[in-house]
């Protein structure tokens, strides 16, 4: 049960890091600091919590607001180059950040031992669930709480100007230009509510795994980040968490059994994947599907087309079995 | 209302606008044609704000536009459509125009709160009107990128005109367009004019642009060649050499 609910906080999680990279490809830029804003978000929470006995909301709110402003002062210079420019720029500021760790010490005695952050030894014992008492069970309801928190808040964003705004910069930002968008200010919006919400995903993995380390936030982590919501598609915040649940409990943890053959499997799963669903695993149209499967659900036909649809398949079997 | 000042663009060392100085005044819609590469494209695009001038000033309505960011040039007041139709393919109709800033959004004392809290009952109001114009109403849930060629014309009129202009740059609106659309573009452009917007019309179609404009200017090689009434440029010999050639002697 503890691995099923393990897997569950991971998806959760990766959901959130995918989500901060989905904002920001909204206006067509590739950034690979993700994970850099996820490290900054981490420690920020943890030291909190840990040094400074915060409770847990202020302490992941103050985390991801620390992300944020690092997003937001990064935006300005790192938006001003474009395309593979800035899929280095933003790579050489993750890369940035991890090293910031792996050098960074800040220990104070409590209690008889030191904690916080100590360089490439990571920072230890960030006991706030297990000191209050919360089990795995509520820890992994608390993060999807979180996770469901910042997908309303897309989704409502997407159906809003700002959803609109952002994509017509990622279409053609000439075109945006000349509509009176101020390109500057929309990209750096995007990457700043993008920095807070991997702050708030790195808050939330640091407490629940106790113990981070700077190799917990390298390219790899900043790679799925993107990932994520292109090989989910950018009609939805649905298809990010198709995504994840994709790659982290299918690909990652439900292939296990295959042992060494999983890893030769996983890349080209994904590849398959992409040329299957080449608009993302859930694409325009099936996202339009999903909205009207809502709708009819919300207006009471579903139950009475569902028996149809039933009635008909029903009387098919029956003619191939002629009976 | 629009007033270029010697203005010119070099890229390297070919001169694509060189020292054009030209004057529309406020409710005129003015022509601009010129030969293939006669830098009557380049033009909109300085007054726009997409590239910067080599030398020279733009001015809207008394106002130096030269050193101003394009979207703040919108801000101000001037709006366009492009050549070749940029919409937002994967937006819908009503995204589209939902998108373009105007006036009154950026004038605003407490811009970004009034927008989340009222914005959306005015934006329907006005973006409502730009719908009407477009004739795209039945359509304002589909994909920019499913609609005709004509209609996203249209709709790239509308947008331009969300963004309440005083001055539209509308450059070669009829290119693509047959007989029977380029009838309805010469109507709406009267109509635009009608609404108190001041248009700089650029133009290959020579049919339409002397059946709608007050006044023509004349591009070749970058330099203005002549300027006048749809008649008088007709008959002017600069112009008639321009594009027909000198007589061989």
């Amino acid at each position: 049960m503890d691995f099923y609910l393990g897997l569950l906080q991971i998806i959760g999680v990766h959901t959130l890091l995918g989500l901060s990279a989905y904002v920001v490809l909204l206006t067509g830029q590739v950034s690979l600091a993700q994970a850099g804003f996820m490290a900054i978000g981490a420690y920020v929470a943890a030291m909190l919590t840990v040094l400074a006995k915060w409770a847990l909301v202020p302490a992941l709110l103050a985390g991801g607001a620390a992300a944020a402003v690092v997003a937001c002062a990064v935006g300005f210079p790192a938006l001003r180059v474009r395309g593979l420019m800035l899929v280095v720029a933003t790579l050489a500021f993750g890369e940035a950040v991890r090293l910031f760790f792996f050098n960074f010490d800040y220990q104070i005695a409590m209690g008889g031992i030191k904690v916080g952050p100590l360089g490439g030894e990571g920072f230890r014992q960030i006991r706030y669930f297990p000191e209050n008492g919360w089990t795995t069970f509520q820890v992994m309801v608390f993060i999807w709480l979180m996770v469901a928190a910042v997908m309303a808040a897309l989704w409502w964003m997407d159906r809003s100007r700002a959803g609109a705004v952002l994509r017509a910069v990622g279409e053609d930002e000439t075109a945006a230009q000349s509509a009176g968008l101020n390109l500057t200010a929309v990209k750096v919006s995007a990457m700043t509510a993008g920095g807070f919400i991997a702050g708030v995903a790195g808050g939330l993995y640091a407490h629940y795994t106790t113990h981070i380390e700077q190799g917990n936030f390298n390219v790899l982590v900043a790679t799925f980040a993107i990932a994520y919501p292109i090989l989910g598609g950018l009609s939805s915040v649905f298809g990010t968490l198709a995504a994840v649940v994709f790659i982290q409990g299918f690909l990652v943890e439900g292939l296990r059994f295959l042992g060494d053959w999983r890893n030769l499997l996983f890349g080209a799963l994904i590849v398959l994947a992409m040329n299957v669903r080449p608009g993302g695993l859930l694409d325009a149209n099936s996202a339009a599907g999903l909205r009207r499967a809502l709708q009819r659900l919300r207006s009471g036909t579903a139950l009475s087309e569902a028996g149809a649809t039933w009635r008909r398949l029903l009387a098919k079997w029956r003619g191939a079995f002629g009976a | 209302m629009l007033e270029l000042v010697d203005l010119s663009k070099h890229f390297g060392g070919v001169k694509a606008v060189d020292g054009v100085s030209l004057s529309v005044t406020k409710g005129e819609i003015f022509g601009l044609i010129g030969p293939n590469g006669s830098g009557k494209s380049t033009i909109v695009n300085l007054i726009a704000g997409l590239i910067a001038p080599t030398s020279g000033r733009i001015v809207v309505d008394t106002e130096d536009m030269s050193d101003l960011a394009a979207h703040v040039r919108v801000a101000h007041g001037t709006a366009r459509t492009f050549q070749n139709i940029r919409l937002f393919g994967q937006l819908t109709v009503w995204q589209n125009l939902w998108v373009a800033e105007n006036r009154d959004r950026q004038q605003r004392a407490i811009p970004v709160l009034r927008r989340w809290l009222w914005g959306r009952a005015d934006d329907r109001e006005r973006l409502g009107a730009a719908l009407e114009f477009s004739g795209l109403a039945g359509k304002r849930d589909d994909l920019a990128a499913n609609l005709s060629f004509g209609e996203q014309r249209r709709l790239e009129l509308a947008r331009a005109l969300a963004a309440e202009p005083k001055l539209l740059l509308l450059d070669e609106p009829a290119a693509g367009m047959n007989a029977e659309e380029i009838d309805e573009l010469d109507a709406r452009i009267r109509r635009i004019r009608e609404l108190g917007v001041t248009v700089l019309l650029i133009e290959h179609h020579m049919e339409l642009i002397m059946a709608v404009a007050d006044r023509i200017g004349v591009l070749n090689f970058g330099q203005k060649i002549a300027e006048g009434r749809p008649g008088e440029v007709q008959s002017n010999a600069k112009v008639r050499e321009a594009y027909l050639g000198t007589a061989a002697a």
